[in-house]
């Protein structure tokens, strides 16, 4: 398996110099530089409208020629370097394309997993129109009682024929209602233990028997859905992968995952998190500090220094991180290190925000620059819940970096359908 | 330190490994009595024989400083805090780094083969007062007279006084930072140790009181450029220390780790028990951010970024608070026996409490990094 494509031969291939300066001369022509802070923030919010924005720009991107850098040609891509598509984010930095955030798990997770198990047709049939603009895709992993113990998921898919009938549910899954195709975990066989019968399948999300509901979050925000599934009729031709071998799948999907996050996948674009700010934590901090008038006032000031020293040993610690992964010291979940800190690290800035900004911050609307904070704050443990809660990446360093003993898990060796019988006792 | 280690800088790692753990001893340090400067010198004269001292310091003295030495040396600064070394390895090259930039000739004749050759130490005379660690806090002065200079002040934590050949003096020449190197037996330098809780290191207070040196003592010119001279000198000292504190902190969690994998309770390893693991997984993050500070913060210092200071609060204020915070919840891990006088664990710990508040404070650092954005 491989996750990032070499041209077919060197001779073929466009030098970094001569891909700058023709995607410098179109990027100027076609991307619009990025408008201020604030209007990106609030257009920001709303979703939909971001999202349909996202697919034009895509869309251009992609007649221009300059969709999918790493992605193969044959599907689509163009078939270059990390170093064309650094200088691709180099030349894009200042543009108004954050939109394009709402691709990144369609071109950073889902695009590069089909590359690793889908068949040729399914590759053909999806990636070229991921690329496009046409398909975004989102995952349907956790359901409402298998979250950090993804491989008790409890959605059954029963095979009859050449379809599988899907009944159960998934929750967590983000932008799905703006989204158009899904892969989804189900379990295919009850009677091995819970890792060795599971499936991944891939549908239309507006499906006959698919419902879906937004999740509305304590700020009102909605960002994340939930999706009840009633007799769905999926082909066997759209699994991915072979049939109860799903968890390797799903393994994989993680590293891309992983990957993404740090900035090393085929997603073209620097992934910031959907939703966040593309103001810094420091600017704001400072802002917020001088709002309040208590920018000389000695314990703000060290919480400050504190964000300022989180936030600058980011990038040295990502760098020390990746290079010791790549070298085979540090063990791939090792990318859990970052993660780890990158999460704890954000926590403490909306905690930070909150202690700065005092009565200021509570007493204020979403929208108001001040009282933001207080809302924001609000849900800041989103953060260290979602993409693998920070107990998970916790246990992954002991576990599988640090080689401390594993938890005991009684369900492992199991047949799933004991697993459920003993729970219901 | 780096990751990627060329051949050469491999090679001084083990060596100075290899060397540090055949002339070291941690019970030695704990059997060491107050003013036993013999086994500091003994050490030393090794060390420097490796070429521990001798890093910015060219065959030819006419050429021109060069900072990218900083590279190999914070290999044996890692090896050094790992072992707890007792010599003087930070001081002695922060000064040989000031006297290669701004010495004068007749200072450099008489010093710097010594330093390379292990036969002179020398130490900062920077701190004054309470953690007074800035170029602002200077208040000792120099005053001209004739051919000489006159030098009256108190400064304080001065490191491995007690040993030092001679000092590099911080001071004010009309009311303007300058420097000067002054040797520890001049009329009117007082040293007094200090009891310190580092069993490690000396510590002490050097008085001046009219202490007269001659005018080739001078490191280079006063004013801004001694302001620029001595930013740079703590620069280094912190990228040193912070190596050596990140190499300390990692020997110190390897060690625990292993104890937690031993040691067993109610029938199993305590070391399988989730709540020892997830803070293990939390120091190891930021144990690894500590010595990713470390890189960075040396290679910025090797290539002249002029945002090195700001790299440098940094790096201090996270592994100053770091080092002391995570070996003393490795204390609570080992439990009882980490207590005791015999136990190692305080070696380490004595020595990262200092160490903390040595060259600048967390607490210190950041108010230093709120005024260096502005705010």
């Amino acid at each position: 398996m491989t996750n990032v494509t070499t041209p077919v031969s060197d001779d073929e291939l466009e030098d970094v110099e001569s891909f700058t300066a023709r995607a410098r001369a179109w990027v100027l022509a076609n991307l619009p530089e990025a408008v201020d802070n604030a209007q990106a923030r609030a257009d920001h919010e709303d979703h939909v409208k971001q999202a349909a924005k996202a697919r034009r720009v895509q869309r251009l991107i992609f007649d221009g020629g300059f969709a999918g850098l790493l992605y193969p040609k044959e599907y689509g891509g163009q078939g270059l370097t990390r170093a064309h598509q650094s200088a691709w984010r180099e030349l894009t930095s200042d543009r108004d394309i954050g939109c394009l955030s709402h691709f990144k798990v369609t071109h950073g997770i889902m695009g590069p997993t089909l590359l690793d198990f889908a068949t040729e047709e399914q590759k053909k049939s999806h990636i070229p129109a991921m690329l496009r603009g046409d398909e975004l895709w989102v995952q349907f992993l956790s359901e409402p009682s298998a979250g950090s113990d993804l491989s008790s998921l409890l959605t059954r898919a029963q095979r009859e024929g050449d379809v599988f009938v899907v009944n159960g549910s998934k929750i967590w899954s983000t932008f799905a209602h703006i989204s158009d195709y899904a892969m989804v975990l189900v379990r295919t066989n009850l009677d091995v233990p819970k890792h060795s019968g599971l499936s991944m399948l891939f549908l239309p999300i507006r499906s006959e028997g698919v419902t879906l509901r937004t999740i509305q979050l304590s700020t009102g925000s909605a960002e994340f859905c939930e999706e009840f599934f009633d007799d769905v009729m999926v082909p066997v031709s759209d699994m991915l992968g072979q049939e109860n071998d799903g968890w390797s799948v799903v393994m994989r999907l993680f590293f891309h995952e992983r990957n993404m996050v740090s900035g090393n996948s085929l997603n073209d674009q620097v992934a910031s998190g959907v939703g966040e700010s593309a103001v810094s934590t420091e600017e704001e901090l400072v802002t917020l500090a001088r709002s309040v008038g208590k920018d000389k006032d000695s314990h703000v000031r060290q919480l400050i220094g504190e964000a300022l020293v989180l936030d600058r040993l980011t990038h040295p610690t990502i760098r020390r991180v990746n290079a010791l992964m790549k070298a085979g010291t540090l063990p791939p979940p090792g990318a859990s290190i970052t993660q780890l800190m990158r999460t704890l690290s954000k926590y403490r800035f909306k905690e930070i925000a909150l202690e700065v900004g005092g009565a200021h911050v509570v007493l204020g609307g979403p929208d108001d620059e001040i009282g933001g904070h207080g809302h924001r704050w609000l849900v800041a443990r989103v953060g260290t819940i979602a993409g693998g809660s920070s107990e998970m990446q916790r246990n992954a360093i002991s576990e599988r970096v640090l080689g401390m003993p594993r938890d005991p898990s009684p369900d492992t060796q199991l047949p799933f359908r004991e697993v459920l019988a003993k729970r219901r006792r | 330190m780096n990751v990627d280690l060329t051949e050469e800088q491999t090679l001084l790692q083990s060596t100075s490994r290899q060397f540090l753990d055949e002339s070291l001893s941690l019970d030695a340090l704990r059997h060491r009595t107050p003013n036993d400067i013999a086994l500091v010198k003994d050490f030393w004269t090794h060390a420097a024989g490796l070429g521990w001292t001798s890093m910015f310091i060219p065959d030819d003295f006419s050429e021109t400083l060069t900072s990218e030495p900083v590279l190999d040396l914070v290999i044996i600064a890692e090896e050094a805090g790992r072992a707890l070394e007792s010599g003087a390895l930070l001081e002695c090259n922060v000064v040989a780094y000031a006297l290669m930039a701004g010495g004068s000739d007749a200072t450099k004749a008489d010093l710097l083969p010594g330093l390379a050759d292990g036969s002179i130490t020398a130490s900062w005379a920077f701190a004054e007062g309470v953690d007074g660690w800035s170029g602002s806090d200077t208040t000792a002065q120099a005053t001209a007279d004739g051919d000489e200079y006159v030098l009256n002040g108190v400064k304080t934590t001065v490191v491995a006084a007690t040993s030092a050949d001679y000092f590099l003096v911080t001071v004010r020449e009309d009311g303007e930072l300058a420097q000067f190197v002054v040797p520890r037996d001049a009329v009117g330098v007082t040293i007094t140790r200090l009891d310190a809780l580092d069993l490690s290191r000396d510590f002490a207070d050097v008085a001046f009181r009219d202490v007269r040196v001659p005018a080739s003592s001078r490191v280079g010119t006063k004013g801004e450029s001694a302001d620029d001279a001595v930013e740079r000198q703590w620069v280094l000292a912190i990228t040193l220390q912070c190596a050596q504190m990140a190499g300390m902190l990692e020997r110190v969690f390897n060690w625990t780790l292993e104890y937690a994998q031993d040691r067993y309770a109610f029938g199993r390893p305590i070391a399988s028990y989730q709540a020892l693991k997830h803070r293990f997984a939390d120091h190891k993050v930021w144990i690894e951010a500590a010595l990713g500070l470390s890189t960075g913060l040396t290679e910025s210092f090797a290539s002249g970024d002029p945002d090195v200071a700001e790299l440098a609060c940094v790096a201090k204020a996270h592994v100053g608070d770091k080092s002391v915070e995570i070996i003393s919840d490795c204390a609570q891990m080992f439990g009882g026996i980490a207590m005791t006088w015999e136990h190692d664990l305080h070696l380490y710990l004595r020595r990262a409490t200092v160490d903390r508040v040595l060259y600048g404070s967390p607490t210190q650092l950041r108010e230093r990094l709120c005024v260096l954005v502005g705010l």
